[in-house]
């Protein structure tokens, strides 16, 4: 336990800011998608990290059910990607600006 | 020793996690972030949860990512050339982020460091750790548990639906 715990708070900032990024400037959706992911792995990491200081399994226990969002969450924006896909051929975030009503 | 891997998959970590956002090839952000996922559990193995760190794998790495390819290969994607045109603002909202944190953690910095109590690892070391997670998860957290059974039944359900014929598409 030679590491302090602030440099996993910063590494897990810098992975997130790189996915809020990714967020912001990709157009592909699937790459969206993986920027999301990203944005998860780091709050796993900040997560993990303290539940191994203090000492506190909860920590642990809560990525568990971060990882089965993130399960639910591939699954459902996929086919979301995949109807899209099939709508109009693209899957560039610019082309869906028009909301149907 | 310990620092060491600290900073080895602290590096790779960062290092795939750009790529992912920097490659202009879907597919090579995708296996960009499978190396990213391997680093991760590696740094959860060096943080003593090893329960977390195969879970990462299998789930992460084995079924998430296998989705993404299956998709990224079934459309037939053309290479993006061009990044969003709000480009600057992005790069600059995602520094300004990041200095937010910094800051906050070099402020906290001396209450985050003295205020921690000694870690108690007698349980985990004495029981292993997936035995400990799985009596937790059987018993404090058993609702929650319950509930992400319900979750992922859910999104099966969304996803058979949403990708069934004849839903999104115009009558015609």
């Amino acid at each position: 336990m030679d590491v302090p715990v602030s440099y996993y708070v910063v590494l897990s900032g810098i992975v997130f800011s790189i996915g809020l990024v990714g967020v912001l400037i990709r157009r592909n959706i699937i790459i969206i998608l993986l920027s999301v992911e990203l944005m998860l792995n780091a709050t796993n990491i900040n997560f993990v990290a303290f539940s191994s200081y203090l000492g506190n399994l909860s920590g642990q226990v809560f990525v568990f059910f971060a990882l089965t969002v993130a399960a639910a969450e591939v699954a459902v924006g996929l086919a979301i990607i995949i109807a899209l896909y099939r709508h109009s051929s693209s899957i560039n975030i610019d082309d869906f600006r028009l909301l149907k009503w | 020793m310990g620092t060491f891997a600290f900073f080895y998959f602290a590096g790779i970590i960062v290092a795939t996690a750009g790529m992912v956002v920097a490659f202009k090839n879907p597919i090579y952000s995708a296996l960009a972030l499978l190396v990213m996922f391997f680093h991760v559990a590696g740094l959860f193995v060096t943080l003593h949860a090893e329960f977390l760190a195969i879970i990462q794998i299998l789930v992460y790495a084995g079924a998430i990512l296998v989705l993404y390819l299956f998709v990224v290969m079934l459309l037939n994607l053309k290479r993006e050339e061009h990044f969003h045109r709000q480009l600057l603002v992005g790069v600059f909202l995602g520094c300004v982020l990041f200095a937010e944190a910094v800051l906050l953690v070099l402020k906290g910095e001396t209450t985050l460091g003295n205020s921690l109590p000694a870690a108690d690892t007698s349980v985990e070391l004495t029981r292993g750790n997936t035995e400990s997670i799985g009596e937790l998860l059987f018993s404090t957290y058993l609702f929650p548990f319950e509930l992400a059974s319900l979750i992922l039944l859910v999104a099966m359900v969304g996803a058979v639906i949403l990708t069934k014929k004849g839903i999104l598409e115009v009558k015609n």
